[in-house]
């Protein structure tokens, strides 16, 4: 999750409308549609999850907070 | 007729209840308490309501010289203390509750001390809308300022768990409750600030009394949520617990786990709208693609006819245009022809020997020339005289000069 993903998703949203308006050569669409199944790639991968990291700061020290073991 | 009875007006009656309630010390100073109903506030600036509890109902009117001292807003259903004196409106004969003072009942002076902070931070413009700031949609880091150990942390970690794990998660632990829980809400906010250490802050606790809420009705805390550069959804209590903090935040949730689902999106649900993207882009590409194969066929069939067609018709305009180029040449070449062999007829019949030969002259012809001159004979020589119609033979015998 970045900007970097907003970034990614807004630029393969207008690919996709671009190539739905219907107003490309065959030659755009193929170009459009290389370009979108790039975006869609890069936004899986951002989008793939590590664990879900969670710190505390402790003492101005950002520490791992356990979140199941706490009181 | 004799008349033992005591008339009154009505007007004498409701003035001697009226006396005997004026005269009564415990009614010019009365606490009631009551829920209100039947709110009225007049564009007067007066109140008219009616107190009740199970049993009864008592009406009550605040002047506005009273009203504006109110450090809250009357409404109805509201568990009030209304205190003032009882006395008798002899219009309508009957008495109520001429109200002084009143006070939210139980919450008191909590409540009334909420409303005044309210509205004078309000007041401010603090709330405004043109404050808030939008919450990102994707946050990178979430940072937290609540207290570790209640349940509103765990649910907020495990909604951002389950939503969006490729998020980030910064705690601050803070006291939420109590002596000190204000400070340590505004530490924790400056800290996110002053370091940039979150896209999105979420600033609240769990249920509980007004007392213990208090720290996000807190002057100090509702300022340093309006002042934060990083966009701040609160999440303070339950559904129906309001705190100052809610109206200065950017967002506000009804609940801790409802902030963490307003802070980030939920991961699933954008691979479900990429995955869509993604089959569009097939199914448009390969509709294009058909498309065109289809343009292209219905094209290339056209053209094979139509240039077909167009280079016959090409064909046959540069047969007629040779055609008309070769006979008006052919023509012209004749007509001239013609004229010129008339012409040469003419000549050549004005040349005819037979003409000359006509008129009466004659050629002489030696050894196949023309004779001219003396010299082109010799005595005895055979000489053929070409006439009109025909030829005369003889021999020389005799030559003689011209004089």
């Amino acid at each position: 999750m970045t900007v970097k993903f907003e970034e990614a998703l807004k630029e393969l949203e207008i690919t996709v409308k671009k190539l739905e308006s219907g107003e490309t050569t065959l030659e755009e669409a193929m170009e459009l549609f290389e370009k979108g199944v790039g975006l869609t790639k890069e936004c899986h991968k951002l989008l793939e999850a590590a664990e879900l990291k969670v710190t505390q700061l402790v003492g101005g020290e950002e520490l791992a907070f356990d979140a199941d073991n706490m009181g | 007729m004799s008349d033992n009875r005591r008339i009154a007006t009505v007007t004498q009656l409701n003035n001697f209840i009226k006396a005997l309630l004026d005269q009564t010390p415990v009614l010019s100073n009365v606490w009631i308490k009551g829920e209100i109903s039947n709110l009225k506030l007049h564009s007067s600036g007066h109140i008219y309501l009616t107190l009740k509890d199970e049993g009864a109902v008592l009406r009550a009117v605040m002047f506005r010289s009273a009203a504006g001292k109110l450090g809250f807003r009357p409404e109805n259903g509201m568990k009030v203390l209304a205190g003032g004196r009882v006395a008798v409106y002899e219009r309508d004969g009957g008495y109520q509750l001429y109200i002084e003072n009143m006070e939210a009942e139980g919450q008191g002076e909590l409540y009334v001390r909420f409303e005044l902070l309210k509205k004078q931070l309000g007041a401010e413009g603090l709330f405004d809308q043109a404050r808030k700031k939008p919450i990102p949609r994707f946050p990178c880091t979430v940072g937290i300022c609540t207290s570790p150990t209640g349940a509103a942390v765990r649910d907020i970690i495990n909604v951002l768990r389950r939503r969006c794990p490729s998020v980030k998660a910064v705690l601050y632990p803070c006291l939420v409750q109590g002596e000190g829980a204000s400070k340590s809400v505004v530490k924790a906010i400056e800290y996110f600030n002053a370091v940039k250490g979150a896209d999105v802050l979420i600033v609240g606790r769990g249920g509980g009394s007004i007392e213990d809420l208090w720290a996000f009705n807190e002057e100090a805390t509702v300022r340093a949520v309006a002042a934060s550069d990083i966009p701040i959804i609160s999440a303070v209590g339950h559904e129906t617990d309001f705190t100052i903090c809610d109206f200065a935040a950017d967002l506000r949730a009804p609940t801790p786990s409802a902030a963490a689902e307003l802070a980030v999106p939920d991961v699933a649900d954008i691979k479900r709208q990429v995955g869509e993207y993604r089959s569009r882009l097939s199914v448009r590409l390969r509709e294009k693609i058909v498309g065109s194969k289809r343009t292209l066929e219905l094209l290339s069939a056209r053209a094979g006819k139509e240039t077909f067609l167009r280079s016959l018709g090409e064909k046959q305009m540069s047969v007629d245009r040779l055609f008309d180029r070769i006979s008006g040449d052919y023509k012209s070449i004749l007509e001239q022809s013609q004229r010129r062999l008339s012409v040469e007829a003419g000549r050549l019949n004005a040349l005819s020997p037979l003409g000359i030969l006509e008129r009466g002259y004659s050629v002489a012809m030696a050894e196949g020339r023309a004779v001219r001159k003396l010299e082109d004979v010799t005595t005895g020589d055979e000489i053929w005289t070409t006439v009109s119609d025909g030829r005369i033979r003889s021999i020389v015998t005799d030559k003689e000069g011209a004089k």
